[in-house]
């Protein structure tokens, strides 16, 4: 992507704005656990950060040990990264028993969806409060939106990036409230300014007055992108779908997988939940009943019936990025 | 007068198995008994291990789900009908008995280890039909 000068400085002031929002000030020191390479994440978070005046830890991802220990031993007040790596570091600091020894208060978290029920599971594992941040590379990076106290949805910068939902289908708008696909024109960006630019993120759109009093449009927690959206024997499937499901049901870890295949022409899905530790029983048929209603859970939520396996803890790939949900085997001839 | 079983999840997968063993060896601890039990998608190991808790907790620190779970050990003569005439004990007070297996064979009697639904009615009952309950210090568990 190509920048400015002036755009460096406006994506600072955005990441900076979304960072306030969120309750991080000057006092505080806030790790930027993104990726720091060919990724908007973690030099726009940096950025933000310093504008800001806050002290920057720029961690990056690859080293979950020393991010936690440098946690601890600085004192990090906040944490800028994705919200499936931030479970993975809850997870160790878990493990290490830390989580008394952290001074954390505060997340920004994005660049990946995520659910109502996540956010609240991060807040109460680490005691700290968790915002939904949003960019996109190609409009800026991180910070074309972010989430205030009240968590009604993220707040757009509007004065830099004007939204608009579309219906991905008939490409017309749609009324607010209303779901369909996020479409950017940039104001203020010189290098690559865009004209209703298809996002593929899937939301909707309210221009109220916010509970935080900021008059500034917010669009709805993301249901997704139209294109990470699975279509498995013809209905439509989103991996956030199942992440909601398994976590109100609450009886397994947050992490999963979705396997689909097609065998015989026929699409199969299967969902690899980790046995947690708590939820671990010495009686096979305790566990089968868990299988079972786990795969129930699941059809309620998609419609479409599953085959779930239970695989051992942190058997999952945990991810530093974007997490990895769904593997896709289906050849089509 | 119960024993402390380790039961451990393990997934069908090649090499599982030898990895639970692995930890248990490298914390030194030793295998009394055990009995695998295997579905179509996961297995379930029950172990019987002289250091019950340093094993649950090497376990737990290597990323297993494990736990410990009280179990029962009777010892039976090698005579015809024992194991019959144990259950129709335990049947009369309608105890559900969820697993069992054998711990160890000698010349004159064997013992098995099982859990029931109810173990301190299970183990009651048993005592007063004089049936002899297995020690943990009998099979070489130690004090952790």
């Amino acid at each position: 992507m190509g920048y400015t000068r002036r755009d460096l400085d406006i994506w600072s002031e955005c990441v900076a704005r979304a960072l306030t929002m969120a309750g991080v000030s000057r006092e505080d020191i806030i790790q930027v656990a993104y990726g720091y390479g060919l990724f908007t994440g973690g030099l726009g978070a940096h950025g933000g950060a310093e504008k800001l005046g806050a002290t920057v830890v720029p961690m990056s991802t690859g080293n979950t040990k020393k991010l936690t220990t440098m946690m601890v031993d600085f004192g990090v007040t906040a944490i800028a990264c994705t919200p499936s790596y931030l479970l993975h570091i809850a997870e160790t600091l878990e493990e290490n028993g830390e989580v008394d020894k952290i001074k954390l208060k505060t997340a920004v978290c994005g660049a990946e969806p995520w659910t109502e029920n996540m956010r609240r599971q991060i807040e109460d594992r680490l005691h700290i409060h968790a915002h939904d941040i949003y960019g996109l590379s190609e409009i800026m990076g991180p910070g074309v939106a972010c989430d205030c106290e009240c968590h009604t949805g993220l707040h757009v910068y509007d004065d830099h990036f004007l939204p608009e939902i579309i219906s991905p289908e008939t490409l017309e708008p749609v009324a607010d409230g209303e779901t369909g696909e996020l479409v950017f024109t940039t104001i203020t960006k010189e290098g690559l300014p865009l004209l209703r630019y298809r996002t593929r993120d899937l939301t909707s759109i309210t221009h109220e007055v916010c509970g935080c009093g900021r008059t500034l449009p917010r669009i709805s927690r993301f249901k997704g992108r139209s294109d990470d959206m699975l279509i498995i024997r013809g209905v439509n499937v989103f991996p956030s779908q199942i992440e909601a499901a398994l976590l109100e049901m609450g009886e397994t870890t947050p992490h999963y997988r979705m396997i689909v295949d097609r065998v015989n022409n026929l699409d199969t899905l299967e969902v690899q939940v980790e046995v947690g530790e708590k939820f671990f029983s010495d009686e096979i048929r305790e566990l089968e009943k868990l299988s079972t209603k786990i795969g129930h859970v699941i059809q309620q939520a998609i419609g479409l019936a599953v085959k779930v396996k239970l695989v051992e803890p942190k058997s999952i790939e945990r991810s530093m990025g974007k997490a990895v949900h769904v593997i896709d085997n289906r050849k089509l001839v | 007068m119960f024993i402390k079983q380790l039961s451990v999840f393990v997934e069908n997968r090649e090499g599982r198995l030898k990895d639970v063993l692995e930890v248990i060896k490298n914390n030194g601890v030793n295998i009394i008994s055990l009995s695998l039990a295997d579905t179509n998608e996961f297995g379930m190991l029950r172990l019987l291990v002289n250091k019950p808790e340093t094993a649950y907790e090497a376990l737990k620190r290597n990323g297993f789900s494990s736990r410990l779970t009280d179990v029962m050990a009777v010892k039976l003569s090698h005579k015809v009908g024992m194991l019959q005439e144990l259950l129709e004990t335990i049947c009369d007070e309608h105890i559900n008995i969820e697993y069992m297996y054998a711990l160890a064979t000698g010349k004159d009697d064997a013992s098995i280890v099982f859990k029931t639904s109810d173990l301190v009615l299970a183990e009651k009952v048993l005592r007063g039909k004089g049936v002899e309950i297995v020690k943990p210090e009998e099979i070489g568990l130690d004090f952790e």
